[in-house]
């Protein structure tokens, strides 16, 4: 099937979509995104989240037809022109990647807390990331990033 | 496979009776990981993510809360947390933010798994499913909603439309144990709800048995206790040995198996645990009220 949607505030369509497929697969291995990553598949490590309609989810859990006609935000939608986002830039400097397999999925959750809560607590933060699993950093480093996001952005 | 994309739900129980062999999704987080896996190939999916009626909840005329089959975790927990503590305690246990951001109820109930978290919360609230076809529309209580592992009793033209739950008249209760806080199936859980206005108290077993279920006895034999000594009205506290023994007859209604998550032996003590604790719980919550009226 032919789906259509909007991705990063460009109209993109796709053929030959199976009816099963994951959104994360149509924007991997269609649309040309592979910045949301494929790891568990089933929803539990978060390095596939990606904003539909503004909202956090894990595209391995939807359909792609389920996105049709619907607003997609990937981590390749963050930076600003030449210009990463904060949190992107915060991540880079308080060494937060390591193999870098998680960390899309980390940006998207991070992005997403600090814009409904600009100055989190050390749980609210825990609790915002519980869906994000990161094998390498400890989260120690990961938790810098966030609170050194947060401080930037209150510039 | 064909993929059904109604956008109403007269459409969707139309294409519900035309393809009974359709898959109904919501969010996805349970039929998706079938799918990803090659565990499942419907021969269609039914996304029902365009339906309006499903994605609204709403205060009926007699005061009870219909909650649409759509209405996702995330909105239970920010727009229903007060009215419906039971419910909102356990979807706050579900997953991840990004799970209960796509996780409904409706879809909870349509998995019909043991381990759901919603399950022990709406039968502790003796809470109803309302299905729907388009032979017609029925009302089942939880209870008797479930028929087996991951079975109910949901024709293959039916769809789930809502459940319907009355906000409580008093304190509720939801205890989980799994092996971390975030994205943990439930080893065991237990819903609990003290009914003062009809002296009843609700009770509810996840992931000890093939399916969900009540603990009839137990809750009875604690409502009879309470109504015995007078405590209803006196609100005084609750005795130990009382809770101890509620959670017994808590246990003895379960009927666990020993599988990757848990022994059945650790789930039976689990679950003894996890319903004194809830029932005590709860009656101290019972007993602040009056204080806080007085």
């Amino acid at each position: 099937m032919r789906i259509e949607l909007t991705v990063n505030g460009t109209r993109r369509e796709a053929d030959d979509v199976w009816e099963g497929e994951s959104l994360l697969y149509a924007l991997r291995e269609r649309l040309g995104l592979p910045g949301s990553k494929n790891a568990c598949e089933q929803g539990e490590c978060g390095s596939c989240t990606v904003y539909l309609d503004g909202t956090p989810v894990c595209s391995c859990l939807v359909a792609a037809g389920q996105a049709q006609g619907r607003e997609v935000t990937t981590v390749e939608g963050l930076r600003d022109g030449d210009d990463l986002d904060p949190v992107q830039q915060a991540f880079v400097e308080k060494g937060a990647v390591q193999c870098g397999f998680c960390t899309p999925g980390f940006l998207m959750s991070t992005k997403d807390l600090l814009d409904r809560n600009p100055t989190p607590s050390d749980p609210e933060i825990r609790e915002a990331l519980a869906g994000n699993l990161c094998r390498c950093t400890g989260y120690e480093k990961i938790l810098d990033a966030v609170r050194a996001a947060a401080a930037e952005r209150a510039r | 496979m064909d993929f059904l994309a109604p956008t109403s739900w007269a459409e969707a129980l139309e294409t519900k009776a035309a393809h009974p062999d359709a898959l109904p999704v919501a969010g996805g987080t349970d039929v998706m990981v079938e799918l990803n896996f090659d565990h499942r190939r419907p021969a269609a999916l039914l996304d029902l993510n365009r339906v309006p009626d499903l994605q609204e909840w709403s205060r009926t005329d007699d005061g009870r809360i219909r909650l649409g089959a759509g209405v996702t975790y995330s909105r239970v927990i920010a727009e229903l947390g007060g009215t419906l503590p039971g419910l909102a305690m356990a979807a706050r246990t579900v997953g991840s933010p990004q799970i209960r951001n796509r996780g409904t109820v409706g879809g909870n109930l349509g998995a019909a798994s043991p381990a759901g978290d919603s399950h022990p919360a709406l039968l502790a609230a003796f809470a109803e499913v309302e299905i729907a076809s388009l032979r017609g529309t029925r009302v089942v209580p939880v209870a008797e909603f479930f028929t087996g592992v991951k079975r109910s009793v949901l024709e293959p033209d039916e769809l789930i439309a809502a459940v319907r739950t009355t906000p409580p008249a008093g304190p509720q209760q939801f205890c989980k144990i799994g092996t971390r806080n975030a994205m943990v199936i439930a080893v065991s859980a237990f819903g609990f709800a003290l009914h003062p206005d009809r002296r009843e108290v609700g009770t509810g077993i996840g992931s000890a048995a093939p399916t969900p279920r009540p603990a009839p006895a137990a809750a009875a034999f604690l409502a009879g206790e309470l109504e015995a000594a007078g405590l209803w009205e006196s609100r005084g506290p609750l005795p130990e040995n009382l809770a101890t023994d509620f959670g017994r007859r808590v246990r003895d209604a379960a009927a666990p198996i020993d599988d990757v998550r848990g022994s059945a032996a650790y789930r039976l003590h689990a679950l003894s645990v996890m319903a004194r604790r809830a029932a005590t719980w709860a009656w101290d919550s019972y007993r602040d009220e009056n204080r806080s009226a007085a």
